[in-house]
């Protein structure tokens, strides 16, 4: 006898017809499982070289995130408490899962541990002496699984699948939890860390309020200490507002390294949003505000790098390359309007955005950037909105009805002719 | 008010921007310079004098490309012909507008002409209006108003002298050429 259990359920869960055993004392030994039952004064075996799988336990709704996730409330009244799943052969070829419900305050994981550790041990192949198992096994009153089933049997077919599709459930969940974990241990230390400063901070206040006639050059001194806290990183909100400077000019610094590159593979432009999402993921775990992201920004005019902050009329932000040229895109959006089907039909933000491989709200801006410029004008309809080559310079004011026979509006009208 | 077959469209009428009110500055005065040119080119061939906001002009929607004009565009194009002196808001809302392709100074020199060429001493102000003498020119079927004030410009200039007649249908004018 290895180990005890004194209060555990049975539950079939994969035979409805099957009664479940409830309030069995559990012994686990180095053979079987033995659920004794006793208010019945019975007993059920389970030898464990039926047992293909055991499952790891788990709590459905308090324990696995994902499956609370996913899961509809469970009928059991016994849902909250943890359970062993075991997947068992029975003689021919078919396999049932039981679960083992364990309704008393026991360590579960220690019970799990010792029945994976029996069943490794393969005490029953050890044993010359082939005893038939005592009791009845669980299933049906089926004849008791014979020893030499012990070989544990490779799964198959749907039962296969199933454990299969199980194992990747519990390990998601695990990953899960061992995710939130981290994140927990993050945000402690963050704590530990905030008070950290928070304390020293209280306590260069309380120095120069004692020494309130202090010198300069203690003045100077508590300065530096306060530069030190926040270029090791460690900025508490308080001291963010008293000397929040520093930490923005390096993370300026920071970010104008970073987005460089990305920046550039986008075509010399990108939404701040964009490099917002881009610079947290890079980041990882110690994020940064928008608010920050954007005095960042804004400090780099004082600094020498290669990219800018720019804002387009419309109000929307994007970070450029100093060496991004308007004209360049200009040129490429004049050539996209001037094809026949463009000049007929005009482009929208979303071909635009399609043919110069940008976002498609950047690509708005540049239409509407190109419109201001005279190059595009723009057509507001039931169908949408639209932007066509401008036309309005090309046509003599003099004499609206005798157009120049050559030129852009030369080539319209006989587009527009041939297509009405 | 159908658009009768002897005004020929420009082909700029089938530009779907020529329908949005544009933003840009430089876009939009070209476009209103060609909206009031058109105005004023299509008036004249159809001898039409008023156009009101609330009711339809075949100039202001273009069924062809499905493109029409917006309130506030057909109020800008009709403002800026006013503010030119080519039209002027018969009401204080602007719901209607005098389109004068000749301005009244034009229209007294018109019919100066007009009276120095035929001769025509003595009329009256209906015979101006629809007279067999008139047929065929730019005076056939002028609005009352506008000829009313061309004569009074020229009254002023002592080159007419207006009378009244019995009843306001017979108010007779005698040139002084």
């Amino acid at each position: 006898e290895r180990q005890l259990l004194p209060l555990v359920d049975l539950e079939p869960e994969e035979n409805p017809r099957l009664a479940p055993l409830r309030g069995c004392l559990l012994a686990l030994t180095s053979h079987r499982l033995v659920f004794l039952h006793e208010a019945s004064l019975s007993a059920r075996a389970l030898p464990l070289a039926s047992i293909v799988h055991p499952y790891p336990p788990h709590r459905r709704h308090n324990h696995n995130p994902l499956r609370s996730l996913f899961s509809s409330s469970s009928s059991s009244s016994s849902s909250h408490h943890p359970r062993i799943r075991i997947q068992i052969s029975l003689p021919p070829s078919r396999s049932e899962v039981v679960a083992v419900v364990v309704t008393c305050k026991a360590d579960v994981d220690v019970f799990y541990g010792r029945l994976l550790e029996a069943i490794r041990a393969r005490a029953w192949e050890a044993a010359a002496a082939a005893a038939p198992a005592g009791g009845a096994p669980v299933a049906e009153g089926a004849a008791p699984a014979e020893e030499d089933l012990a070989i544990r049997m490779p799964v198959v077919g749907v039962a296969g699948i199933l454990r299969k599709e199980q194992e990747t459930w519990e390990s998601a969940g695990q990953n899960l939890q061992d995710a939130f974990q981290d994140l927990n241990a993050l945000m402690s230390k963050a704590k530990e860390m905030m008070e950290l400063a928070e304390k020293m901070r209280q306590k260069l206040l309380t120095n120069s309020s004692a020494q309130s006639n202090s010198n300069d050059e203690e003045m100077g001194s508590k300065q530096d200490m306060q530069d030190l806290l926040l270029s090791v990183g460690i900025v508490s909100p308080v001291t963010k507002e008293t000397a929040g400077a520093l930490y923005h000019q390096q993370l300026s610094r920071q970010l104008a390294d970073f987005v460089r590159v990305p920046v550039e593979r986008a075509g010399g432009m990108m939404a701040l949003v964009d490099v917002y999402c881009l610079f947290n993921r890079a980041r990882g775990t110690e994020l940064i505000s928008p608010e920050d992201l954007l005095q960042a920004c804004s400090l780099w005019e004082k600094f020498d790098v290669p990219v800018m902050l720019r804002k387009f009329d419309s109000g929307v932000k994007v970070i450029q390359t100093k060496t991004h040229s308007d004209d360049e895109v200009f040129a490429r959006i004049s050539s996209l309007a001037q094809k026949p089907d463009a000049l007929l039909k005009g482009i929208s933000p979303s071909d635009a955005a399609f043919t110069l491989g940008i976002a498609p709200a950047l690509a708005k801006e540049h239409l509407l950037n190109a419109e201001n410029k005279g190059l595009l004008c723009r057509d507001v309809s039931p169908d949408g909105f639209r932007f066509y080559i401008n036309l309005f310079n090309e046509i003599d004011l003099q004499n609206i009805h005798l157009p120049k026979a050559h030129g852009l509006y030369h080539t319209w009208i006989s587009l527009a002719t041939a297509a009405h | 008010m159908q658009r009768t077959v002897d005004f020929k469209l420009p082909h700029f009428f089938n530009y779907p921007p020529y329908f949005t009110l544009q933003p840009v500055r430089e876009t939009r005065e070209k476009q209103v310079q060609l909206w009031k040119e058109l105005i004023l080119d299509y008036c004249r061939s159809q001898k039409m004098y008023i156009i009101s906001l609330e009711e339809d002009f075949p100039l202001f929607s273009n069924p062809k490309i499905e493109r029409s004009l917006s309130y506030e565009a057909k109020e800008v194009f009709l403002a800026a012909l006013v503010s030119e002196g080519r039209a002027e808001w018969i009401d204080k809302s602007h719901k209607k507008c005098l389109i004068l392709w000749l301005r009244i100074q034009d229209w007294a020199n018109y019919i100066l002409d007009f009276v120095k060429e035929n001769g025509l001493e003595v009329t009256t102000i209906e015979d101006i209006r629809s007279g067999i003498e008139t047929h065929g020119t730019e005076l056939a079927g002028i609005d009352r108003g506008v000829l009313m004030r061309a004569l009074r410009l020229l009254e002023q200039k002592g080159k007419a002298v207006i009378f009244k007649g019995s009843s306001a249908d017979d108010e007779g004018v005698k040139f002084s050429v």
